[in-house]
């Protein structure tokens, strides 16, 4: 995983490598100036020696400006390094996305995606920027504060050597035994965040059902429990502060005492007692640091791990070689089709299709909530790879097609429609980006969005929001259709595309398609029995399974869930319809 | 992570809203970043620490001990050196038993600070979450309240903010800044002391250099803040659109605009890098340059006692004390940083508290009503209270002599001139008159925004009426007791939103004490138990996410099934069905006639198909109602409703 991740360093290795090196060259002046300020109270204000003061001081200056430059340089080039690590680790991510197909999405779900393109890469950020300079600062600074410690004397450092491992040992003892019950408690949180989400989103449900008291208790049994886990992994993290404070009172003293014994003995200055209390500060604040980076990265190794998922990811539908760069006519062949989202021949969702459609034809696609309707169109344009037999586009396997010019020539909408922000134009460009105005306009014309396009006050240059919420959605539905026109589809399959526009609108566009697009193979599926009825075929499907194919009439008279679907939906209003 | 979470539900949840029906007077606020009026919130949050005050002023005298033992470490150094150990260099014989006394008084002060450092923590955490577990309860409490009017008015996200965000800011500036300033400001006083008491003049010379200091880092601090508010909008808008491109994710790839996407991806990631890395380059500076400025102080304060010391012009100032004052210097701008740090903090954090005061100060819904539902029945011709389930219901007042009164519920529900607007001045309901016969199934059909969903909401008074009188079985709405008139309608919506747990309980949220059996039984009335059996735990299975693993179709017919064992005397169907095959419809439909079975049945809908069979529709255009009758009768009238089933007119 580190080696995945770190290969999105790339430019920014210089500057990734440059951070330790300055934080180097930091820690060396700050581990010299106590030193110099020892020199400085020994030879200059112990001795009485102004010249030594000024020397010394002046040497100090020197250091302090170094430490400044080396500072400032250090996280410069941790800012440059750790930012376009997540640029690029954003940018590996978010090309590797695209380069999913549908089952890799469905795998992750789009939510979650989101969470690791933002969040996740937000804390691989924080840490691999924690790694590069304060990482590489602590040890360095406990390795040379010690060293320098024992320059001055051996025996006093044995006192803060002592202590190391066991301020080490109390300080990750705290973090093992408080660090789990953290994370039970941010799972609760969780709990009680997602108690309020439904609340609020429900509130109508929950005020229909006066079920206001239940709710608030459910509640209060969460916030119970996060009031005890939090208080007690916090009880356990107030340690932390009074160890750490024990543990510089137990070296000063310790240092005191020997350092008194050495100095009386003459052996030790005073001003090197003042010097090996500081060298003594800065061990133990560097193991602090350590133990809170160790907690920092424990944390952000979860969503490090998340990221790794996505960019280890391998696409699984992909261009064979030698693809087949166009695609002839529109027919269509099923062949012995078996298809499971999950590829596991006993969960099938279709079973054995056979399908023949030729290029030109209108076919509808009916069948209860659940009967596989979407998933079958959803194989034409290799959206999914079929689990068993093979489906033939133009007469050529879809398996053998380069993806892009199968996916151009067979256009879809979607039963989730989306729109993006942008204007219409942009839009619409999104089936054909050298699409002319006219060519815009007619093809919403044929959708039926033209007329409602004309009455807003922008035009084709209205702006839609995100999702297309300031469209209706009957609109939002035409435009989508407009969209895939655009494509010049040799085939276009609409999956309830027109669930919401009213029936004489749709037998508009149905209307349109016989006209404008003769040659185009045209796929329905709908609820309404009206907007299939005309079709050169309809096919029914039941649990996965084509349960009948055949005309309007064939299907009226020979099956049995066409002819209940039918008069369920023109019960008393026979012979009212178009 | 949550924030980013909830902003993503929040749009979902703009997406989910119809436009029209509910007027969304919606003033997203954006987070300010100081609060408006800092006093009267500091003064309402210490009344949520007064509570805890004899807790609080054993922390401060606590927090006191702690602060003497850090200053005392610094200034004991100059004591040791000055007063125990440069006489005994100068004595033949050096007896350290002075030293070794005054060392255990100095462990005996460590250990007293220590001590005092853990506990202060200790109870500090405790009182600080003791604190936040109550303003949540109040939070959520207090919402519960709250009338449908503010949950429609306003941001989802926002509100949910208030909760996580807001609570969170709080928790940290009662458990960590209030505590660390005092002992900040502790600190400082005790160090500042202890420096005027060494040398006047030293003591000058730190203030200026702290001074500076703290003008320094303010300077900073105002650059790197000017590059955050950048660094944030840019990930704003690059985090919006990922969000945006991978929710369209499948749309992408069926119009193969994969490259395209990236491109603008890429130039937006560009930005974000350029002004992230100035921004971090800044803010990263603060810690170096402060601490070479520290030694810089250091230098300064050295040379300048070392000058006084030497020249002796101001008597007094030994080797020790210089040493001491050193110590002190370090222990002096630690604490001045850290205060001018924590204003900050609390600033956000009293941002925070006035955002969760709020929503506390948000009026409740309010509600006189007085009558009570209750279960009934028939004694000698007389209606009776029954202590059991009846399928019948009557509604029980008291009256002011002390009497009871009860009326048989029937489900007549009249409407009389009712108007109504959501906002005042904007009406969406004009002279509404209509009159729902007991066991009658009423329909509303209609454009968007014509007012359907508007009725239903103020039958179950989700919204009270400005003008007219809605009667209830001869009683005014208003008298009746909010719950109990909810507890007799059963309403099934078109978002359904399920809870997180398992099937059964979601639908045995209808009625809490309904048998394994009953729930089974409306769901099998619902036509939804199929496709249960066909889940992986069957009625265990767990959902999640407003049931995000069921198809829209389903979740519907699971709050069908919801509605169904509850069993209520009037139901309210608003666009209950949209997301279900016509087939399952009419099965569903033929289950749920049978239940409701001579009681009063609202229906919403605009597939035609569903509304057929009511005994009266009603045509909504524009709030007013503008045809009714039967289906039979609308369509030999030959008016907007004709036009609608013919198609000739576009209902959306």
């Amino acid at each position: 995983m580190i080696k995945t991740l770190a290969g999105c360093v790339r430019e920014y290795k210089f500057p990734a490598i440059m951070s330790p090196v300055f934080v180097t060259l930091e820690v060396i002046m700050d581990v010299l100036i106590p030193l110099v300020m020892a020199k400085l109270i020994d030879f200059g204000i112990d001795a009485g020696d102004m010249n030594a003061v000024m020397k010394y001081g002046m040497i100090l200056v020197l250091c302090a400006v170094l430490t400044m430059t080396f500072g400032v340089a250090s996280s410069t080039v941790a800012s440059v390094a750790s930012v376009g690590f997540a640029k690029n680790l954003r940018k590996d991510m978010f090309d590797n996305v695209q380069r999913f197909s549908f089952s890799n999405i469905d795998k992750f779900s789009a939510a979650s995606i989101i969470t690791r393109l933002t969040t996740d890469v937000n804390n691989v950020q924080n840490a691999f920027m924690m790694i590069i300079r304060i990482a590489a600062r602590c040890p360095l600074m406990l390795v040379f504060s010690v060293v320098m410690a024992l320059s001055i004397n051996v025996k006093i450092t044995m006192v803060f050597i002592a202590v190391i491992p066991v301020l080490t040992v109390i300080l990750f003892g705290i973090i093992k035994i408080a660090f789990p019950m953290f994370e039970k408690v941010f799972k609760t949180y969780d709990k009680l965040n997602n108690v309020v989400r439904e609340n609020i989103r429900g509130v109508r449900v929950v005020k229909a059902y006066v079920r206001e008291d239940y709710e608030i208790s459910k509640f209060k049994v969460i916030s119970d429990k996060i009031f005890r886990d939090f208080s007690q992994a916090e009880k356990v993290v107030a340690f932390n502060a009074p160890v750490m404070q024990l543990a510089v009172y137990t070296c000063m003293i310790g240092a005191s005492w020997l350092g008194a014994k050495l100095i009386v003995g003459g052996s030790l200055t005073t001003g090197e007692l003042v010097s090996i209390i500081t060298y003594a500060m800065q061990i133990l604040m560097s193991l602090m640091m350590l133990s809170m980076i160790f907690v920092m990265l424990t944390l952000a190794r979860a969503s490090a791990e998340r990221d790794y998922e996505i960019l280890i990811e391998k696409p699984d539908i992909a261009d064979g070689d030698n693809p087949v760069t166009e695609v002839a006519d529109g027919s269509i062949e099923f062949r012995n089709v078996d298809f499971s989202y999950a590829g596991d021949m006993d969960k099938l969702c279709l079973s054995n299709v056979n399908l023949e459609i030729k290029s030109g034809e209108v076919v509808g696609i009916v069948g209860g909530t659940g009967s596989s309707k979407s998933t079958l169109v959803q194989l034409i344009p290799r959206l999914y790879d079929v689990t068993g037999g093979e489906i033939l586009v133009g007469g050529v396997n879809v398996k053998d097609y380069d993806m892009h010019a199968l996916r151009n020539s067979v256009s879809m909408v979607l039963q989730k429609n989306v729109l993006f922000s942008g204007t219409v134009n942009e839009n619409m460009r999104w089936g054909d980006p050298d699409a002319s105005e006219e060519e815009i306009i007619k093809a919403c014309e044929t959708a039926q969005a033209g007329e409602f396009i004309r009455e807003f006050p922008k035009g084709y240059e209205t702006y839609i929001d995100q999702g297309g919420t300031n469209v209706s959605g009957g609109q939002r539905q035409r435009l989508c259709i407009a969209r895939a026109l655009l494509k010049k589809p040799k085939i276009i399959i609409m999956d309830d595309s027109t669930s919401a526009v009213d029936t004489a609108t749709d037998s508009k566009i149905r209307k349109a398609f016989r006209e404008d697009l003769p040659d185009t193979t045209k796929i329905i599926i709908a609820q309404r029995i009206s907007s299939v009825e005309h079709a050169d075929k309809i096919i029914v499907l039941e649990g996965g399974m084509i349960n009948g194919i055949g005309t309007h009439e064939e299907l009226l008279e020979s099956n049995e869930i066409y002819r209940e679907a039918y008069t369920s939906q023109m019960k008393g209003g026979m012979g009212l319809g178009e | 992570m949550e924030n980013n979470k909830e902003r993503k539900n929040g749009n979902e949840d703009l997406k989910g809203r119809r436009p029209g029906e509910i007027k969304p007077g919606k003033g997203v606020k954006v987070k300010g970043r100081g609060p408006r009026n800092g006093k009267k919130t500091m003064k309402r949050l210490m009344s949520y620490l007064a509570e805890y005050k004899f807790r609080l002023i054993s922390v401060m005298a606590l927090i006191l001990i702690s602060s003497i033992g850090t200053v005392a470490s610094s200034v004991f150094l100059g004591v040791l050196i000055d007063d125990y150990i440069l006489p005994l260099t100068k004595v033949e014989n050096p007896v350290f038993t002075g030293l070794l006394k005054i060392l255990s008084v100095m462990a005996c002060i460590y250990a007293a600070g220590a001590l005092a450092t853990l506990l202060f923590n200790r109870i500090m955490v405790v009182v600080a979450q003791r604190i936040l577990k109550n303003v949540r309860d109040d939070m959520f409490s207090h919402m519960q309240n709250l009338s449908i009017k503010y949950f429609d008015t306003n941001n989802y996200g926002d509100i949910m903010s208030r909760y996580t965000n807001d609570t969170d800011t709080l928790r940290q500036m009662i458990a960590q800044t209030i505590p660390q300033m005092f002992s900040s400001v502790m600190t400082i006083t005790v160090v500042l002391g202890a420096m005027i008491y060494i040398s006047i003049p030293m003591t000058l010379v730190i203030l200026i250099t702290v001074l500076v200091m703290l003008r320094i880092s303010g300077m900073i601090g105002e650059k790197a803040g000017f590059f955050f508010v950048k660094q944030q909008k840019s990930l704003g808008e690059l985090n919006g659109y990922i969000e945006e491109m991978v929710s369209g994710q499948k749309v992408i790839k069926v119009f193969c605009r994969e490259e395209q996407i990236i491109e603008d991806f890429d130039s937006l990631n560009e930005e974000l890098c350029k002004n992230a890395t100035s921004a971090n380059k800044i803010s990263f500076m603060m810690m170096p340059v402060m601490a070479s400025l520290g030694n810089l102080q250091y230098v300064i304060v050295a040379i300048v006692g070392g000058l006084l010391a030497i020249s002796g012009a101001v008597g007094g100032l030994t080797l020790g004390s210089i040493a001491a004052f050193l110590q002190l210097t370090k222990n002096f701008a630690m604490p001045v940083n850290q205060v001018a740090q924590q204003v900050n903090n609390i600033a956000m954090a009293l941002a925070g508290a006035e955002r969760i005061f709020e929503l506390l100060d948000e009026p409740e819904e309010n509600d006189e009503g007085r009558v009570v539902l209750t279960d009934a029945c028939y004694k000698d011709g007389e209606l009776c209270e029954a202590d059991r389930r009846t399928d019948m219901w009557a509604w029980k007042e008291i009256l002011d002599d002390g009497s009871v009164r009860l009326t048989e519920l029937k489900g007549d529900v009249r409407f009389l001139d009712v108007d109504f607007g959501y906002e005042e001045g904007k009406e969406v309901l004009h002279g509404i008159n209509l009159y729902a016969e007991p066991g009658h199934k009423i329909a509303f059909v209609g454009a968007t925004g014509a007012g359907k969903t508007t009725i239903t909401n103020l039958i179950n008074r989700f919204y009270d009426i400005s003008e007219g009188t809605i009667l209830y079985d001869g009683i005014d709405i208003k008298n009746i007791k909010k719950s109990e008139l909810r507890r007799s309608l059963g309403i099934v919506l078109q978002d359904t939103n399920l809870f997180t747990g398992t099937v059964m309980e979601n639908i045995r949220y209808g009625r809490l004490s309904a048998s394994d059996e009953e729930v089974i039984e409306a769901a099998r009335l619902a036509n939804a138990h199929d496709f249960i059996m066909r889940l992986p735990e069957g009625y265990n299975t767990v959902l999640e996410g407003d049931g995000a693993n069921l198809s829209q179709g389903q979740r519907q017919l699971l709050a069908i099934a919801r509605a169904a064992v509850n069993d209520p005397p009037v139901m309210i169907m608003d666009e209950a069905t949209s997301s279900i095959d016509t087939r399952t419809e009419a099965i569903v439909q033929r289950g749920m006639d049978r239940l409701m079975n001579n009681r009063t049945v609202f229906v919403i809908a605009h597939r035609l198909s569903t509304v057929m069979n009511a005994d009266v529709i009603m045509v909504l255009e524009d709030g007013r109602i503008i045809e009714r009758g039967s289906h039979e009768k609308l369509i030999k009238e030959k008016g907007k409703y004709y036009q609608l089933y013919t198609g000739a007119f576009e209902l959306e």
